[in-house]
């Protein structure tokens, strides 16, 4: 390996068996297929991303309004909006090929576990696919609406069943909406789950006072952006604790030193969501600011920072 | 107060655009803008003048996504006029951001996303067309307005207000369209040269023309839906994450399927509309 000077800073990491020239990942929701972004830059500075959560069928999502600002960050219920596994697979990824070298994380999402599997399954064959990304925040139609995430024996039986057709490392993102979060991040770790992201959004709620009116159609809606960071990091601290594989943080990043401190908590990688959305360089720039707060922070290989707060 | 900004890459992102590794239909870009103007033109409505890079400003009824001090989301306006470096505004002061907006004092810099959105297409026209605007709707119509004048149409154009008090831009629509500006108030309270038109812009629909522009509250589409007898386009508005179609915030269903406003809107065809409920 070539021998770092005082400049050269090594930023690269190992997710899942998978190395990544960088641990910056724009969240799943907030990048699209990442070809609209490509317009704007090369997304291959980027160390992946994950793509807009996709199911089985395509998906129109929520009625509208679906956004509402919040202090220091906004709540969404787009719903899942995304044009089904099938459209992905003939549509999305080639266009992406044409702009992204690099293994790309897919974000699945689904009402069952069989939605689950399948979707898994058909994506298993894509070549760009490098991770999976299981989305457990989704209502259990068949257990009673009861999100998937919340309970551990579902949330075991999506991963297993998604572990099962896929040869790819297999993350569960994982909801903040629990008692105890390390509780389901153990179970997915038992059902075969090769790393833990999270957080997903707080579920979260604001109301017009002038049309006494929620101001989201559908009532309540996911929280994100820089008001949960503290949230997230306490939750990606417990659970990196609590687990033995890769830990994947997000929640409110939007700097490079909050990448720093994420990983210093116990994350492997950082993913950027809402922060995308009001600053569409903002990845870039933290991809490009982190080798200069690291030197600042006299850290030269950033995979000596992992979990040092854990220790 | 949160930093979104990297410190020390203010000024990079503008700086990307200019030179872009991958060029395509997405023109948008992100750059800084120095306010040169920002007064009061009637009732709670400004006109602000920023001064900055418009290139990818292309056609009219495109819109802005303006960054706030201390506020996360960005507020889409739309583009009132717009030349190679200057870049107009109106905006009606509703909530805490334009009221943010309007306390700004010239020579601040704000952080712009511009090029956002489709445009009206100019195309269409043919030589009478016809542009019926609503409160704030009125903005976008102006640059739209003078474009068609440009190209050689005889526009014809009916802006809708409150009252008296909520009229703007009479004397720019007059200086490109002339007696064919008509200023409608819902209770009768302004007249000038083109009379005094009490009622809604529906109300003062001119009997013939080639082709219709629109924008306004939805209650006025709807309106202006109805009463049209050609083709035209209708620019609408919705609640925005990104405004440049990374979220999925602000999709509409379409007879031609489902569409961000920000990005495959605002403005849509009358034949691709279907209202909700
Ligand atoms: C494409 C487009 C073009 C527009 N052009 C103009 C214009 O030229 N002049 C003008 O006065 N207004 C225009 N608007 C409306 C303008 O965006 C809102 O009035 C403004 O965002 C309100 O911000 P606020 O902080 O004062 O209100 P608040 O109610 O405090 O805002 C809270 C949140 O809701 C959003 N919001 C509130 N009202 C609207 C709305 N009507 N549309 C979209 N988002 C809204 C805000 O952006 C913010 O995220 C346009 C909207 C869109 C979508
Ligand atoms: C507009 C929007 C859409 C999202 N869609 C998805 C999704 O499809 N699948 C998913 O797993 N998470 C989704 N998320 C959650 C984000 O990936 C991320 O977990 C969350 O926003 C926290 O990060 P942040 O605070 O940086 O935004 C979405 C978030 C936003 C803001
Ligand atoms: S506001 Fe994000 S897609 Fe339109």
């Amino acid at each position: 390996m070539e021998k770092l000077t005082e400049t050269q800073v090594n930023t690269s990491v190992n997710l899942c068996g998978i190395r990544i020239d960088n641990p910056v990942i724009p969240a799943s929701g907030t990048f699209g297929y990442g070809y609209e972004f490509a317009k704007l830059y090369d997304i291959n500075e980027l160390g992946t991303f994950s793509f807009k959560g996709t199911t089985l069928e395509p998906r129109f999502g929520n009625p509208t309004p679906r956004i509402a600002e919040c202090t220091a960050g906004m709540i969404n219920s787009v719903g899942l909006q995304n044009p089904g596994v099938h459209a992905v697979i003939n549509t999305e990824l080639p266009e992406l090929r044409k702009v992204f070298h690099k293994p790309v994380m897919a974000n699945i999402s689904g009402f069952s576990v069989e939605e689950y599997a399948k979707t898994a399954e058909l994506l298993n064959g894509e070549e760009q696919i490098g991770w999976f990304e299981v989305n457990i925040s989704c209502p259990n139609v068949h257990g009673g609406g009861m999100s998937f995430g919340t309970d551990p024996k579902a949330a075991a039986s999506v991963i297993d069943a998604v572990k099962r057709v896929t040869t790819k490392p297999v993350l569960a993102k994982l909801s903040p909406n629990v008692t105890d979060v390390t509780l389901i991040a153990r179970a997915c770790e038992a059902a075969g789950a090769d790393g833990i992201s999270l957080i997903n959004t707080l579920l979260g709620m604001r109301f017009d006072v002038r049309r006494r009116k929620p101001v989201i159609a559908n009532t309540m809606g996911g929280f994100s952006g820089p008001a949960i960071f503290p949230v997230a990091l306490r939750m990606v601290y417990q659970t990196a604790n609590a687990v033995n594989v890769p830990v994947v943080g997000m929640g409110g990043v939007s700097s490079a030193e909050d990448v720093i401190e994420m990983m210093m908590c116990g994350a492997t990688a950082v993913e950027t969501g809402a922060v995308n959305l009001v600053d569409p360089y903002a990845s870039l720039n933290i991809v490009r600011e982190l080798p200069v707060k690291m030197r600042e922070l006299g850290i030269s290989d950033i995979k000596n920072i992992i979990g040092i707060a854990n220790k | 107060m949160y930093n979104i900004r990297v410190p020390g890459a203010r000024r990079c992102p503008a700086a990307f655009c200019c030179n872009l590794p991958f060029p395509g239909s997405f023109a948008m870009k992100q750059g800084f803008f120095t306010i040169t103007e920002n007064r009061k033109l009637a009732d709670a409505t400004f006109l602000m003048r920023l001064e900055g890079d418009t290139e990818a400003i292309t056609a009219p009824g495109q819109f802005v996504n303006i960054k706030l001090d201390g506020f996360y989301l960005r507020r889409p306006i739309s583009v009132f006029d717009c030349d190679g470096k200057t870049l107009s505004i109106i905006y009606k002061v509703v909530g805490r951001g334009t009221d943010a907006l309007s306390k700004t004092e010239p020579g601040k810099e704000l952080d712009l996303l511009t090029g956002l959105g489709n445009g009206y297409d100019i195309g269409a026209a043919g030589k009478r067309p016809l542009l019926i605007g609503g409160g704030v709707g009125v903005p976008p119509l102006y640059w739209l307005c003078k474009k068609l004048a440009a190209q050689g149409a005889m526009p014809q154009v009916v802006l809708g207000f409150n009252s008296a008090k909520d009229v703007f831009a009479v004397a720019e629509f007059r200086a490109v369209a002339g007696p064919d500006v008509k200023i409608v108030t819902v209770d009768g309270s302004y007249s000038d040269i083109g009379g005094c038109n009490k009622g809604f812009v529906t109300d003062f629909l001119p009997a013939s023309y080639t082709y219709f522009y629109t924008c306004g509250p939805e209650p006025m589409l709807r309106a202006v839906y109805k009463a049209t007898s050609t083709e035209g386009e209708f620019s609408f508005e919705e609640r925005m994450g990104c405004g440049f179609g990374a979220c999925m915030g602000c999709s509409c269903k379409t007879v031609t399927g489902y569409k961000r406003i920000c990005k495959d809107g605002p403005v849509l065809k009358k034949e691709e509309i279907l209202w909700k409920n």
